[in-house]
């Protein structure tokens, strides 16, 4: 992967001085290279990583949902699976290999409000067959960042 | 009581800098000689399931004949030399202790050694402590610290029976191409003499791959006590873990010593590195992250008035501070108790290198880009000269 790839991806707010600085390359050609990548779709946003844990009052909760679906004639699962990533609440959804189809991420104020969106949305749709929620109770790792503790220096200050 | 040559060694320039730094808050150490990265998580997960399924003993010796053979392969596959597992590699507590063994084994008390400077701090210490005779080989920051064929030639009258050469080195990360090596090894060749290698950064290398010195043919081989180990390209400081590549008569002798002194390299340790082995592209990206520090490093510290020659290895720059005509250690207190950025005065390593700092670059880019900022703002108060 290029570089300024590879520094984005564990530091999307970088500058582009520093970004220039650390590739070697000039400011200019740093925005050029970064505008192409988001022109063809290879970078597509900057997000950050956020500890809900950390978050004051209100956290809401998330939950991850099995899907088993009928898949359509001709279109196969995609179609079933538009229908149900263009909710909302979906944050994440992928098709999987297995024992179901869909698995879907999706995050609300508290319970009642994804169990309301499983009865009322989702599982009334004719192509899901049947779904199994499980509801996080902790994060220890997202999109390659541990939540739970940092990997704290031990080095001391001085070595050989 | 003391022995009078131990009573007499001087204590490390950076365990005397180490004390000043001790117990400041907030300090950028760029002082530190190991990786900023932990040792891949498949070695310490290797290390773990050993130590729950019982692996708590001594070794062979020699070390563990599954860790001889991968690194056999691992020299086979990546330069091209063979070593024979079973009596040509010696497996060794870190490469301090494979220093320590290789002077002990070759050297009586009053023979010569050539090491070349600016040196790690054990190269003088250890032939010292076995009551052997140090010559110096320094090197200069206009031929970017590297060892001038002439000058060595000079020095090999005085009948040194053994040398050690470090690449890249630590503290200039000076390393050689084909070429300048053969230069040397021609030179070499002429006498009886021994080459120890410390190569145990030749993961760490930016400009082209690394060229072991025995690599060059198989006269080099024989004649090559090739030192390395896995603190620093692994990541795996404190494991301790190095090994020895030689001849078999040296790999026995060293053994002979290693077997009364260490008895064996901790099996932890051993299965340990033998997993780091295979983490090659672990090692690949922390290589690729210390090159962009590298280059990061070089052009800042020039850019604000820290003359740098560009390190082809390891995570060490090491600029010049002659122009603002204080010594290393002097510069090294100002710039510690006044904007809390710790260095290694060049003092540490050869005399002749008062004029010098060792700045470590195995950091985070955050942490570089204050030391920086820092660093402008100290010698801005400097007077240049």
């Amino acid at each position: 992967m290029d570089d300024i790839l590879e520094i984005l991806e564990s530091n999307a707010r970088i500058s582009l001085e520093d970004l220039a600085k650390l590739t070697g390359k000039d400011i200019k050609s740093v925005e050029a290279a970064i505008k192409n990548y988001e022109k063809r779709g290879t970078i597509i946003k900057y997000k950050a990583v956020i500890n809900r844990d950390k978050l004051e009052g209100a956290k809401g909760v998330m939950a991850l949902i099995e899907v088993q679906v009928v898949p359509q004639k001709d279109v196969g699962f995609d179609m079933v699976a538009e229908r149900i990533y263009k909710f909302p609440e979906v944050r994440s959804c992928f098709l999987l290999s297995g024992t179901y189809d869909l698995l879907l991420l999706i995050e609300g104020k508290d319970i009642n409000t994804v169990a309301n969106f499983v009865s009322e949305k989702l599982a009334p749709l004719s192509s899901v067959k049947g779904t199994t929620t499980h509801f996080m109770l902790k994060k220890y790792k997202e999109d390659g960042v541990i939540l739970v503790k940092g990997d704290k220096n031990k080095r001391l200050n001085i070595t050989y | 009581m003391i022995a009078k040559h131990i009573e007499q060694l001087a204590p490390s320039g950076i365990r005397q800098f180490f004390d000043l730094v001790l117990g400041m808050q907030d300090v950028i150490s760029l002082g530190v000689g190991e990786p900023d990265f932990n040792a891949p998580w498949r070695v310490c997960e290797k290390a773990i399931t050993a130590l729950e399924a019982g692996y708590t003993s001594y070794t062979s010796n020699q070390g563990m004949l599954c860790l001889r053979r991968a690194l056999s392969e691992h020299f086979h596959k990546h330069y091209r030399l063979s070593y024979d597992p079973d009596s040509e590699i010696l497996v060794t507590t870190g490469v301090s202790e494979g220093l320590d063994l290789a002077v002990r084994a070759l050297l009586k008390p009053r023979d010569k050694i050539v090491v070349v400077s600016p040196h790690y701090v054990a190269y003088p210490a250890l032939p010292e402590i076995n009551s052997n005779r140090v010559i110096y080989l320094v090197t200069k920051e206009e031929e970017q610290f590297k060892i001038n064929p002439k000058a060595l030639d000079a020095l090999l009258k005085a009948g040194p029976k053994a040398i050690i050469i470090n690449y890249p080195c630590n503290p200039t990360g000076a390393s050689y191409n084909k070429e300048e090596l053969k230069e040397i090894w021609r030179v070499l060749k002429k006498k009886e003499i021994v080459v120890i290698s410390d190569e145990v950064y030749d993961e760490l290398s930016y400009e082209g791959k690394h060229l072991p010195f025995a690599a060059l043919d198989a006269q080099a081989k024989k004649r090559t006590i090739l030192l390395n180990g896995f603190s620093k390209g692994y990541a795996m400081t404190g494991f301790r873990s190095g090994y020895v590549c030689a001849d078999k008569k040296i790999v026995g002798a060293m053994t002979k010593i290693h077997s009364y002194s260490a008895l064996c390299s901790p099996i932890l340790s051993q299965i340990a590195s033998t997993e780091a082995l295979k983490a090659q592209k672990e090692v690949a990206y922390m290589r690729g992250e210390y090159k962009r520090r590298r280059d990061f490093m070089v052009k800042e510290l020039n850019r604000i008035g820290l003359d740098c020659h560009r390190p082809e290895g390891a995570f060490y720059c090491f600029p010049s501070i002659k122009r603002y005509g204080l010594k290393s250690l002097d510069f090294s207190r100002g710039l510690l108790f006044g904007h809390k950025i710790a260095v290694v005065p060049g003092s540490a390593f050869g005399k002749e290198f008062d004029y010098y700092l060792r700045m470590s670059y195995a950091n985070t880019f955050d942490n570089l880009k204050t030391a920086i900022v820092r660093i402008e703002k100290y010698i801005s108060g400097l007077k240049k000269r």
